[in-house]
């Protein structure tokens, strides 16, 4: 193929990936109600999402949701990571193979099988229900992301650490967590925004004294375009660049 | 290392306690009712039945759950078709090239695809970019009614789920190894024999990989026919949710839960079984 035909292949497929979101962000700033045309710049959008304190509530609601969640997935996940590098226990290809099942099972699946356990164990469905499925649908990212660094490590730092007095902890503390932290660090941002965007479990396992941002952008959607949900969603994308951004700095660094 | 250590109990402990409480244990229990019978007060009651299974043998059931998998089958073809020659080209740039390509495939890998649902509609409205440009280029008289149909379903499917095809596609295609094919060449193979009986049995982990990353969401992810397609309900994710929040027949629900496990368990075993052949005969 020419150079300039696979270049031309390239800005194509990137033009469908990249022109809805980029007009998207357009008429976020476009000073008209309607999306037919142009009538020039405006913030008129942002001011009233600003001004729109249940869409803010939702919002500080996510936030708080997506820290916790992806925190504790991320403390579980380094732990699962180190243990299935280091050690060799019964269950361990069990453990992994299910991870990575995990993560290609549809949503759909998780999202009812975690009601059907909440309701069956009398769990009032609000933060602690969306908490538990958040925190269980990021740790396999979390998990393969660190095990991917770690699977880079030289064994003979162990070795060496080990040769030299260290306890099983001081390896730990000092050998591996500071190798594995770059990866950490990235896996606590995925998980971030993996709460964040998740529609499909937490539609099951919420109940209405929990509204949450991305449940609120669906019910908004659902009733057609809205100026309103065009800026929202621009500070979304905004917010997803950024984690993507600082994700690819950290996992950049030398190994 | 097999001493017995405090820490590596605690680690095991806890990533296989929670896979338990919230994966294997959530998943049994969704076996479980979609064997009993529908009930008024309690989601599920006894006694133990089949009802729900027989509902899904049904002409009603089979006919969506076909064009269910009709639609997600077109996405993932698409997927590949769009995917296959973008990966080939992007995993043969230089690496500083690469990996900014790369990254511009995780952008909307990562951004929320249902905000990616929304946006299309800015493109495929009636007043939208697409029939402006057609307009505009002379190829249409009158604006397309793309919105709110079928065909709106299937571009918004293939559309959020494109990443998913490109990123397992990109990963095999990197990991394929250039003298092989400057090997078949060497052999006298042309290019397109090349590609037919060299590239592509070496890239089928990630067509299968990609197929099944589609092919899956695409048969749950209902919003997108409730942003894009009106409000029929299209794909077995629709029914499913309807089963539990409307109909609130949650055997069936369930029921038709497991079905999406058996296909997933199905195209594990595929992708698992070509990737085994693939190593042989790379090793070989």
């Amino acid at each position: 193929m020419k150079r300039s035909l696979k270049a031309a292949y390239l800005t194509a497929v990137y033009g469908f990936l990249y022109l809805p979101l980029l007009v998207l962000i357009a008429f976020s700033f476009n000073d008209s109600k309607f999306l037919v045309s142009w009538k020039g710049f405006s913030l008129r959008w942002y001011a009233s999402l600003a001004g729109n304190s249940s869409l803010l509530d939702a919002a500080l609601r996510s936030l708080a949701l997506a820290a916790s969640s992806a925190t504790a997935a991320t403390l579980i996940g380094a732990l699962a990571a180190i243990a299935l590098k280091r050690y060799r226990f019964a269950g361990r290809k069990a453990l992994s193979a299910s991870l990575y099942v995990v993560t290609v099972s549809p949503d759909i699946v998780m999202g009812i099988s975690l009601l059907i356990l909440f309701i069956t164990l009398n769990l009032p469905l609000g933060f602690l229900t969306l908490f538990l499925s958040h925190v269980t649908f990021c740790l396999p990212f979390v998990t393969i992301t660190i095990l991917a660094r770690l699977s880079g490590m030289d064994q003979s730092l162990i070795e060496a650490a080990a040769d030299l007095g260290a306890g099983e902890y001081a390896i730990f503390r000092l050998v591996i967590l500071p190798i594995a932290m770059p990866a950490v660090m990235a896996g606590w941002l995925l998980s971030f925004t993996l709460s964040l965007d998740d529609v499909i479990v937490s539609f099951f396992v919420t109940g209405p004294s929990f509204e949450i941002l991305p449940l609120k952008i669906y019910s908004m959607v659902r009733l057609g375009v809205k100026p309103e949900v065009n800026a929202l969603c621009a500070v979304m994308f905004a917010i997803t660049l950024m984690v993507v951004g600082a994700t690819q700095l950290l996992m950049k660094e030398k190994r | 290392m097999t001493e017995r250590s405090p820490f590596r109990n605690l680690a095991v402990a806890a990533v296989g306690g929670w896979l338990t409480v919230f994966v294997i244990l959530p998943n049994l229990m969704t076996l479980a009712t979609s064997f009993l019978s529908r009930g008024e007060v309690e989601f599920a009651i006894l006694p133990i039945t089949f009802s729900s299974y027989r509902e899904l043998a049904g002409p009603e059931f089979l006919r969506m759950f076909l064009d269910s998998a009709w639609l997600a089958l077109g996405a993932a073809m698409a997927c590949l078709a769009i995917g296959y020659p973008f990966a080939y080209i992007l995993a043969r740039l230089s690496p500083k090239k690469r990996k900014l390509g790369l990254l511009f495939v995780i952008i909307p890998f990562w951004t929320n695809s249902l905000i990616r649902t929304y946006a299309l509609i800015t493109i495929l409205n009636a007043n939208g970019l697409l029939n402006k440009v057609l307009l505009g280029l002379g190829l249409i008289s009158a604006p397309l009614d793309i919105l709110y149909t079928e065909t709106a379903v299937f571009i918004g499917l293939a559309y959020t789920l494109l990443p998913f095809m490109i990123l397992p596609l990109y990963a095999s295609i990197e990991k394929l190894d250039p003298r092989l094919i400057e090997a078949a060449r060497d052999l006298g193979a042309g290019s397109f024999q090349t590609f037919f009986r060299v590239s592509l049995p070496l890239t089928l982990p990630g067509i299968v990989a990609g197929t099944m990353l589609v092919f899956l969401p695409a048969l749950g992810m209902f919003y997108v026919p409730d942003v894009l397609g009106g409000s029929r309900s299209l794909l077995v994710g629709n029914f499913i949710r309807n089963q539990f929040l409307t109909a609130r027949n949650w055997p069936l629900g369930s029921a038709a839960s497991v079905l999406l496990t058996a296909i997933m368990a199905l195209l594990l075993a595929v992708y698992y079984f070509c990737n085994k052949r693939v190593r042989r005969e790379a090793a070989a």
